[in-house]
This record gives C-alpha cells, structure tokens and sequence, in this order.
C-alpha cells in the first residue's frame, strides 16, 4: 500500500478541537465531518486538498479531545497519511482503529516542505521526497498493530478472534 | 521485577505476575464509559462486534456535552444512548437532568473506585486515578470494542514520578498545581506516559484537588494520572460506594523515567494563557503586565464543577457584584452539588452577585453551547483547554485559571489575584 500525493505541512500540537471543532460534533456523519476538517486553523484546507495529499506536522499531533470524529474527519476528506514528529495517544489510537495511517518521522518532518511530492511505502515505512530526492525510514508498527491494521481495524480484529 | 502504581494495576488486569513499559497487554475493564458525542457513534460500531454489552453493570452512557439538548441532532445524539441503556438494561441509566457531567457523576454515584481499569470515550476519563485507579482517554471505536467485550489492548506505559512537598498556600488549589507542572514540563511532557503523584504534600490535597489534578494528566499527553490511595481516599470511597476496590502501591524500587519535586509551598496561584494549557504564568507576573480586561467568567467543568470549588468561589463572591459588563456562569458539575449550593446558600450568593447560575452540562467549556464567545471576547475560565476555538470564535481568547482567580477576576474585570480581592478562607 502507498501514499502518493502534495505536502500540507503544519506546527506543533495541532489539537483536535481544530481540526474538527466541537460545534460540529452534533453529527458524525463522515461527509459532513469531513467538509469542516481543519477549518479554525486553516479555512483553506478542504480547498486546496486534493486526495491522497499527506499532511505533515511536528510534535504532539492530535492533542487534546478523544474525539474519533478528528481522524474520521481527515480520512474523508481525502488525506492518505499523516507524518508527524509524535501523535498524542488518543488520536494514535483512533487512528489504527480506523485503518488511517500515520507515521511518526522526525527527519522527515524536518526535510519535507508544504507543497513537496512526497510517496510513503507503508510496508517498508520508507517516506521518498520526490521534489527534493531524499528518503527516510519511519518508525515501524509493533507487530501486533500491523496485524491489526492488516485486517483493517479494531472491529474487524475483535470479530476474527470471536473463533479462537 | 518492580513495578509502578499504574503498571501494577494493568497487570493484574491482564492477569500477568509482571508488565513493564512498552509491553502490548490486554486488559479486562471494570467500566466502559461514553458520553452524548461518542456513544452515539460508537454504537453502529458494537453492533458489528456484539447485540449485548460484556456487563450491564459496567457500562455507563452519560448524557452531558450537547445537554440540555443543544439542538435537533443533539436531540436524536441523547435519545440514541437513552434508548440504548434501556434497551440493555443498563443498571447506571443516566437520564438529563438527574445525572451530571461524567467525570463528576461516576466518583459520586460510586460507579467508579481504587484499583480498577476504567476507559471512558472523553479524554479527561484519567480523573479517577485521584480515586487510585487507572483511567484513561479512548476514542470511539476502542469504547465499542470495551462495550463488547469488555476487554481493551494497551501498551504499558513507563512513568513520570513528582514528588509533591510541603502544604500549598491559601488561594492555591489542585488547578493552580496542575497548570504549574504543565508549564513546567509542556503539553506533551508526559505524552504516551503515567503521571504519578506522591509526597508528603498529597496529605494536603482533598479529593476535589486530586480530581482536578488528574483531570488535567491529558493536558501534558498522559495516558493517566494517579495518586495513591490514603485515609481520605477511603473515606472518599466509603462515603459514595459500596463497589469492592483494591489498594495498589508502587513498589519501592520502581523506574521512572523522571522524578520531578514540586514544592507545593512555593506554588502560585496559576493562569494558562491562551492558546495551550502549558502557556503557565503566575498571579505575580500578571499583575506586572497591563492588564487583561475580559467579557466572560466561567466557573464549572470535569476540572473545578465541584463542591469545594464552589465553596472557594462564593467565599470570595459573598455580598459583593461581578463587574458590570462580565457575564459570569456558575455551572455545577451535579444535580447533587446544585442541590447542594442551594441548601447551602451558595446559590443565592452567585445569583445576587450577578452571576448565571446554570444546570450541569459540558456545554461552555467546549463551544457547545451555554457560553459561547464572539470574535474578540475573553473569557477566564475553571475547564481545562483553552485551544483555538475550544470555546467559540477563533479569535476569542481563553485563560484557564482556578476557581479562585475566576471569582476574583468575575469581580474586577479582569485577571485578578485573589489573594488581593479575599473572602471568606
């Protein structure tokens, strides 16, 4: 599986309540979620996205609110990964549960810039800068996440494991 | 093999002699909780798992965030978990307007006790470790899969020790400590971590201290925060429940990854400046700037809706005005301690004072509803985030403070040390 798409690139502790507010929390039908992703921060975002882009972002992704509607609502609108320096716990697990990918790597963070093509390898965790020639490797998952991921999320785990 | 409180508590959860950082367990829970925004959602998704919950003793729905219903959808949101306990039987069917917000109702119904393993689809689910237990923040897929089968993986986390010493001064509170360890060590200075707290200083601190303390553990990245269990934690426990708990301790020669002293004596009364709750500054310094005029005081939430929260704000409110242009809401975070604020006169005190005295609801402190703020307005209030647009307009600013620096700056108009305005103490 790849990722294959343009650079959004932002900060540090990108919260959740910005990347899909409360007010909106009233629905969690994914389009509707979708369609005011990242709006506090960003009113452009859902504009300029094309899918597949990949959004990059420091330290502490997806802080604060436990709301599954942030990933949810990322996922919709069309973002094939998120690459980060860390991922607050919450959002990391949400994320997996929902088959969304997201990688932490640090050097990539640095090297890459909003507007770069970038294509992400998930099964080797190689990130390839194609604008600027350069190439990293991401953290890999623990096994028992991958296989998780393997089977396409947490339900669909629990449901395989009902045979056992 | 040594391990921490937390540690100890996960694996005798995942039935294992010893668990240590890093490690992928699986873990019964003791409760399953979720609210009027993530219950809903999570319920399409227990359907693909399970037709019953693992326990109808255990899962708790709680109806709190968009209530009184904000609006339609809230509406159909309240009615889904409404239905849902009834359908299942839930043995905790929470109902508006005779519950409260959720991390406040479990502790006082005695839904929650030391030693268990509690998740809850909020991310301040980590207040109950001031009860001794380990609870934590999900999402709303992981809360289904609890629901169902009553069961949850987890990696183990390691953990931050902080060394609580000597007695906090009047006027500062569990929010003023906890916002001075998250300046101190940042928004993700505990990320993927335990916050564990002990010292000959957690004597001094009440429940409600702990609760606000551990209310916050997310606010620096933590999976938990906990404090160990004492006298006053099982007079707590006595009082509220009848459940069975365990008492964990850390072991003597436990890792940490940091030990960190916190002289509580030398604490101030704290403010988080916008737009993070690590953005600290003491009462000291802002009374060294010009000063911050705002629209908007908000005393309530998971963090500061307590009783003793309450107390501390009408002392200093008692037979005098908020200013004239400030509008003030007094949230409690129960229908008991509502009741309790009229019994007591507290209630009369808020309204004769000029300040709205509002039912219980999550709605102010995340932009619901009931509090929201326009384009330009700040607001200095007891919750616990105070992100871009946590409580209305992007351009609105919030200052997360203790009950007692909101009370005193409700009066003054703007951020005001209370140490200066007193009261009753």
């Amino acid at each position: 599986m790849k990722a294959n798409g343009k650079v959004l690139k932002y900060g540090d502790n990108v919260d959740t309540d910005v990347i899909i507010p409360a007010r909106y929390l009233n629905s969690f039908d994914a389009k509707e979620l979708a369609s005011h992703a990242m709006v506090d921060i960003d009113p452009t975002f859902v504009e300029r996205l094309n899918p597949g882009d990949i959004m990059v972002a420091s330290k502490n992704f997806g802080c604060g609110s436990s709301r599954e509607h942030a990933p949810l609502a990322l996922k919709t609108a069309g973002v094939s990964c998120v690459i980060a320096k860390s991922f607050a716990r919450i959002f990391y697990r949400n994320s997996i549960n929902i088959g969304f990918p997201i990688l932490e790597c640090a050097e990539a963070v640095d090297g890459i810039d909003e507007g770069d093509h970038v294509v992400v390898d998930f099964d080797s965790g190689m990130i390839y800068n194609l604008t600027k020639n350069t190439e990293y490797k991401s953290q890999p998952f623990p096994e028992f996440l991958q296989k998780m991921i393997e089977v396409n999320g947490l339900v669909n785990y629990v449901n395989s494991k009902k045979g056992e | 093999m040594a391990m921490t409180m937390t540690q100890k508590i996960l694996a005798d959860h995942a039935g294992l002699d010893y668990v240590e950082a890093g490690q992928l367990i699986e873990a019964k829970l003791d409760v399953v909780m979720a609210n009027d925004i993530t219950g809903p959602m999570a319920l399409p998704i227990f359907k693909q798992m399970a037709d019953k919950v693992f326990d109808k003793d255990k899962v708790v729905l709680v109806p709190d965030h968009f209530t009184p219903n904000k609006d339609i959808k809230s509406a159909q949101n309240s009615r889904a978990i409404q239905d849902f306990s009834r359908e299942q039987g839930l043995t905790h069917h929470m109902v508006q307007g005779k519950c409260g917000v959720e991390h406040a109702i479990l502790p006082e119904r005695g839904i929650v006790t030391a030693g268990e393993c509690i998740i809850g689809a909020d991310s301040h689910t980590c207040s109950y470790g001031a009860l001794g237990a380990f609870g934590t923040g999900v999402g709303t897929t992981d809360i289904a899969t609890g629901m169902a089968t009553g069961e949850l993986w987890f990696k183990v986390p390691s953990a931050i020790k902080f060394v609580l010493k000597n007695k906090p001064n009047a006027y500062v509170s569990g929010k003023d400590i906890i916002l001075h360890i998250i300046g101190q060590i940042g928004v993700d200075g505990a990320l993927y971590k335990s916050m564990e707290f002990v010292g000959d200083g957690i004597q001094y601190l009440t429940m409600d201290d702990r609760f606000t303390i551990c209310n916050m553990a997310i606010e620096a990245g933590a999976k938990n925060g906990i404090f160990p269990v004492d006298e006053q934690t099982i007079e707590y426990i006595n009082e509220h429940s009848t459940k069975e708990y365990k008492v964990y301790q850390a072991d003597e020669d436990a890792v940490y990854d940091e030990v960190i002293e916190i002289d509580l004596s030398k604490v101030r009364p704290t403010v988080a400046f916008p737009h993070l709750p690590g953005n600290a500054h003491t009462i000291d310094e802002i009374e060294s700037m010009d000063k911050i005029y705002i629209d908007q005081v908000v005393i309530g939430s998971c963090t500061n809706g307590r009783m003793s929260d309450l107390r501390k704000a009408a002392a200093i409110l008692k037979g005098k005005q908020v200013a004239s242009e400030v509008r003030v809401m007094v949230i409690p975070a129960t229908q008991k301690i509502f009741l309790q604020c009229i019994k007591e006169g507290l209630a009369e005190i808020f309204v004769e004072a000029g300040c709205a005295f509002n039912t219980p609801s999550c709605g102010a402190c995340m932009g619901g509803h009931m509090g929201v703020m326009c384009k330009g307005e700040r607001c200095v209030s007891t919750s616990n985030r105070n992100f871009v647009g946590r409580m209305g307009d992007t351009e609105s600013l919030i200052y997360l403070a203790s009950p007692e620096v909101a009370a005193a700056s409700a009066l003054a108009g703007y951020i005001a040390n209370p140490e200066k305005v007193g009261g009753d103490k």
